[in-house]
């Protein structure tokens, strides 16, 4: 067995035979049961460091949003020396990397696709280096240039009329989550042996194409591991041999999320669910008298402001789907294991103490891994700092549990993946929407005014009401579905079999099983809209208008219906239906790597540019507006309050969309109670009311509308710097988005008004 | 048997103890000037519902009525009078009872009476009913009946009788600065309490605004134009006379 001195006092056998975070992890964390008065202040040298940072992001925000930008040097693992937050405060950082020479810079990575890396530069004022792009344009071949010789002309349509958008064809896929936790376990040597043994064991000597394709994956994986060991080493520290120490287990792990951002600029970017693992440290380096709690939560700190610092340069098209800047370096804290124990450590309490400590802020994403069952005295703090900073989400841990054990990651927003065992192939999403205005309009696009997909009969009726009709537009609506699902998983087929060709993620999956499960993660848009859609002609009556060409130009709803968001099981079995329906559909084809289809209700702030490329729709929901994010209720339909929206989604399967359903939920902190030790008792209550009842997921704001308006009209005000307001499966600071989406964020139902 | 609902709330916090879902009731014959829900008067209008389809949607919400496993929240019925309509309020409670779910009534008292068949009705509500919120909005009786055009006779005597019965109650008081804020009107109404035996909890409410824009909706002249809300000094100061110190 092996056995490495860095390992004394950790108890277990099988994690040392074997790459096994998880078994190391069950067989030596200690659930925390206390309270959070242990918890240490911000240390000089924090408030020193984050006073700088706040400098620099204010500073970025002043230059329009990007303080600087690589044109000359492509970034790889080691293609920068050390670089700090301050370079006369450097002593000062206990966790130390960065992506660049400097901080905030944003890098160059051309390997999605030089055009986009050029159009990134351009769009904040940077020049890429004219060298580097006819190189790039005459003797490589990037991901979007692969993807793009492949297309079929209908799916070039299809992504032009926005049937199918988002896509990950134009910006690295991410959801990949390295399973950072073994750089600091074991050391880079011992995970470049094991890799090694899986090389030599792959295949048994005939080269069919799956075999050859692997073989030269690990390969890469390999050279990736070297990599990141010299990367480490250009910051002085030698990550061969396993982390010694609390500070080192962060340093280690933080050094292997550094390899990932440095590598890929994907959508999201995790950190994954660290904070259990590295308590383990934490405990015994505070038994063994090493270190003390202000240290440990100094480390914790530094490490969070690292993870505030994550840039990457993305292209206009991008920030309009995905506004605010976000790069989801998404971190667990909370969750039960199998065993029964919680896994709530004082290290949990230290990551929300972050919030505290350098105030609010969206990034890193932070999770509580929700059960009603976790230690009330972490649920009410939770939802203190819930209430006080609305910059943390909640995912129910009793429905992830059964699928994806207890060391799962979430690897986006909200989906969960099995840390360091599988992968998501990414696919945005498909506008089901619109979808239903193509079984109106025969798959006309009512926007850009061209066919699109087959040319099939339109609905011609004028009025329509009851149940007759409803049957008739479902089953016209099902044959579009169809196609659109068929059009999208070929889509996604290839962009992901061109993604891991020219943009293989090798850092994130030297850190993953080489015996890897590939989930392949399709979307809905347009939930909301679709079933309150159908309702209206099921207990309405719906006026359809049409221009010259006989297109659907509007639609005028006479009586009321029932709508999603009520807990009004008319409304949401449509929902369900829909749901299950487009899901095998789905299912029914084939997947690239036979990777398994799952399906979310999510939609980032994607669901501003979904909703304008969509014509008006028969819940009278206006042409060309934002669709309502994710799973949630479309604006203004919940009149119940709301724990109703929220049975509403609760009903929704989770089994049904394993990839996740995203639902966001403002509250008046007026509305929770009296004072605070009242509101984050009833806070606490209502969480464990929803997802007692099998819900997913949470984004919870207290605020005031009144303070959002302010906010817009006063951006200036210190008070808002880091005002942070949780959107569809991420947070973002308010001021940094775009007038459009603030304007959305604000519409939507802010419950409680007295 | 049909009851006539104004509206229902889902997520109450401040309705009674815990989480409640509260469902407000239509009809009123009071004529509070602070009135912040005129549209509930009138006694024709409303949603018809079966004290057996409006449990069975208050039932829904029964997961969010525990803490850690204890009960925290249940059904409040507001108003509007909800016993004006008594005979469906105790049906309706009857089916709460049987599945242990806690029940309040929120009521200003006004239709309470000694008198049969009233009496008898009532004695059959108190058994299915677990907590009253009794607003008692004005102890002088001359001042009563100009705030809400009716006396307070029969609201004080319900407080007394709920008192003998031993049925727990919260006592609500709307503050309303240069109305029902003089020292001499809150003492004795503190001393009016105090001789009850069954008080939990004594609240304060400050006056608000948000009602009068219903007011105006209802075009009817709103007859506390002008008035300010009070501040928080005169909210204390109240709260010190009617011996609120901390509330459980």
């Amino acid at each position: 067995m092996t056995n490495f001195e860095e390992w004394n006092g950790f108890e277990g056998r099988i994690w040392k035979d074997e790459v096994n975070v998880r078994d190391f992890i069950q067989k030596n964390y200690h659930p925390y049961d206390g309270d959070e008065s242990f918890l240490a202040d911000p240390t000089d040298a924090t408030n020193k460091l984050w006073g700088k940072l706040q400098e620099l992001q204010k500073a970025e925000r002043e230059k329009g949003g990007v303080l600087d930008c690589e044109t000359k040097v492509v970034s790889s693992l080691t293609s920068y020396g050390p670089g700090y937050i301050d370079e006369s405060m450097k002593d000062l950082e206990q966790i130390v990397g960065l992506q660049t020479d400097k901080p905030l810079k944003r890098a160059f990575m051309p390997y999605g696709g030089i055009r986009m890396a050029e159009q990134a530069a351009e769009s904040y004022g940077y020049e890429i280096d004219p060298e580097l792009k006819y190189v790039f344009e005459n003797y490589m071949t990037t991901h979007n240039d692969a993807v793009f010789a492949a297309y079929t002309d209908e799916m070039k349509l299809a992504r032009k009329t926005h049937i199918v958008t988002g896509l990950p064809d134009t910006y690295g896929r991410g959801r990949i989550v390295g399973d950072y936790r073994r750089i600091a376990l074991y050391g880079i040597d011992y995970l470049i042996e094991a890799k090694q043994h899986d090389k030599d064991n792959c295949g048994c000597g005939n080269m069919y194409d799956d075999v050859i394709r692997l073989r030269e994956e690990i390969s890469m994986q390999i050279n990736a591991l070297k990599g990141i060991k010299e990367m480490a080493k250009i910051y002085g520290y030698d990550i061969s041999k396993p982390a010694k120490t609390a500070k080192e287990a962060c340093q280690w792990l933080y050094f292997g999320y550094l390899a990932a951002i440095k590598t890929q600029n994907g959508a999201a970017m995790s950190v994954g669910r660290v904070s259990t693992f590295l308590d383990i440290y934490f405990e015994r380096d505070l038994a063994n008298g090493v270190i003390t709690e202000t240290e440990a939560q100094e480390i914790i700190d530094h490490m969070t402001m690292k993870f505030r610092m994550v840039k990457f340069a993305r292209i206009p098209s991008y920030n309009q789907l995905f506004s605010g800047d976000p790069t989801w370096a998404t971190l667990e804290v909370g969750g039960i294991g199998m065993d029964g124990r919680h896994m709530v450590t004082k290290n949990d309490y230290r990551f929300l103490h972050t919030l505290e400590n350098m105030g609010p802020s969206p990034e890193p994403n932070l999770t509580v891994l929700y059960s009603s069952a976790l230690p009330e005295q972490f649920k009410k703090y939770a939802s203190f700092i819930s209430i006080t900073t609305s910059s943390i989400q909640y995912e129910n841990d009793d429905v992830m549990k059964p699928v994806w054990g207890d060391d799962y990651s979430i690897c986006c927003c909200v989906s969960a993946t099995q840390t360091g065992k599988e992968i998501q192939f990414f696919g945005a999403r498909a506008n089901l929407g619109k979808t239903l205005l193509y079984a109106f309009n025969g798959g006309f696009d009512e926007k850009h005014r061209i066919q699109c997909g087959p040319k099939m009969d339109r609905i011609t009726k004028d009025v329509l009401s009851g149940e007759e009709d409803f049957q008739m537009v479902k089953e016209k609506y099902e044959f579009w579905l169809d196609w659109c699902a068929d059009i999208y998983v070929n889509v996604l087929n290839l962009i992901h079999y061109m993604h891991d060709k020219y943009y293989y993620e090798a850092a994130e999956m030297a850190l993953i099983d080489t015996d890897l499960r590939r989930t392949f993660a399709t979307g809905i848009a347009g939930f909301s809209h679709v079933i309150d859609s159908l309702s209206a002609i099921r207990y309405a009556k719906v006026n359809v208008i049409r221009d010259a060409e006989g297109i659907t130009e509007d639609f005028k709803v006479e009586g009321d219906f029932p709508k999603y968001g009520n807990d009004d099981d008319r409304a949401d079995e449509i929902g369900v239906w829909l749901l299950k329906t487009f899901v095998e559909k789905v299912r029914r084809r084939h997947t690239y790597r036979d990777a398994e289809p799952t399906t979310s209700l999510l939609t980032i702030t994607s669901n501003v540019v979904y909703g304008e490329a969509t014509g008006a729709m028969p819940n009278g929901r206006p042409a060309f507006t934002p669709f309502s994010p994710g799973a949630s209720p479309s604006y203004g339909a919940e009149q119940n309050g709301l724990v109703a929206s929220l049975n509403s989604v609760a009903k929704i399967p989770y089994h049904w969309s394993l990839d996740g359903i995203s639902n966001t939920q403002t509250i008046n902190p007026d509305a929770l109670g009296h004072n605070i030790d009242e509101q984050k008792g009833n806070l606490a209550q209502v969480l464990d009311g929803y997802f007692d009842q099998g819900a997913h997921h949470l984004n919870v704001n207290v605020f005031t509308k009144d303070k959002l308006l302010d906010a817009q009209a006063h951006p200036e005000k210190e008070e808002y710097a880091n005002f942070t307001v949780r959107v569809s499966g991420y947070a973002v600071k308010f001021i940094n988005l775009t007038k459009k989406q603030q304007d959305d964020v604000i519409a939507r139902t802010c419950h409680g008004t007295l | 048997m049909e009851g006539r609902i104004h509206s229902l709330e889902t997520f109450g916090l401040v309705d009674g103890p815990g989480v409640r879902y509260v469902v407000f009731m239509q009809g009123c014959r009071m004529r509070c000037q602070y009135c912040h829900n005129p549209e509930t008067w009138d006694m024709e209008k409303g949603t018809l519902w079966t004290p057996e389809a409006l449990f069975e949607r208050a039932y829904r919400y029964k997961p969010y009525w525990m803490r850690s496993g204890k009960l925290n929240g249940g059904i409040t019925v507001s108003g509007g009078e909800p016993l004006l309509q008594i005979d469906f309020l105790t049906e309706f409670f009857k089916l709460a009872k049987a599945k242990d779910v806690h029940t309040t009534v929120d009521t200003s008292g006004n239709p309470f009476t000694m008198e049969e068949p009233f009496i008898s009705k009532f004695n059959e509500l108190m058994e299915v009913t677990d907590l009253f919120m009794l607003d008692l909005k004005e102890i002088n009786n001359e001042k009563h009946k100009e705030l809400t055009q009716w006396t307070n006779t029969n609201i004080l005597e319900m407080a007394k009788y709920l008192s003998d019965h031993g049925k727990h109650m919260w006592i609500r008081h709307v503050l309303v600065p240069g109305l029902t804020d003089d020292e001499e009107g809150l003492n004795e109404l503190n001393s009016f309490i105090k001789e009850l035996k069954t008080v939990d909890r004594v609240e304060i409410l400050p006056y608000h605004t948000l009602g009068e824009v219903k007011w105006d909706e209802l075009n009817i002249p709103y007859p506390l134009e002008g008035v300010r809300i009070p501040t928080d000094d005169e909210i204390k100061k109240a709260e010190q006379l009617l011996d609120i110190h901390e509330n459980k």
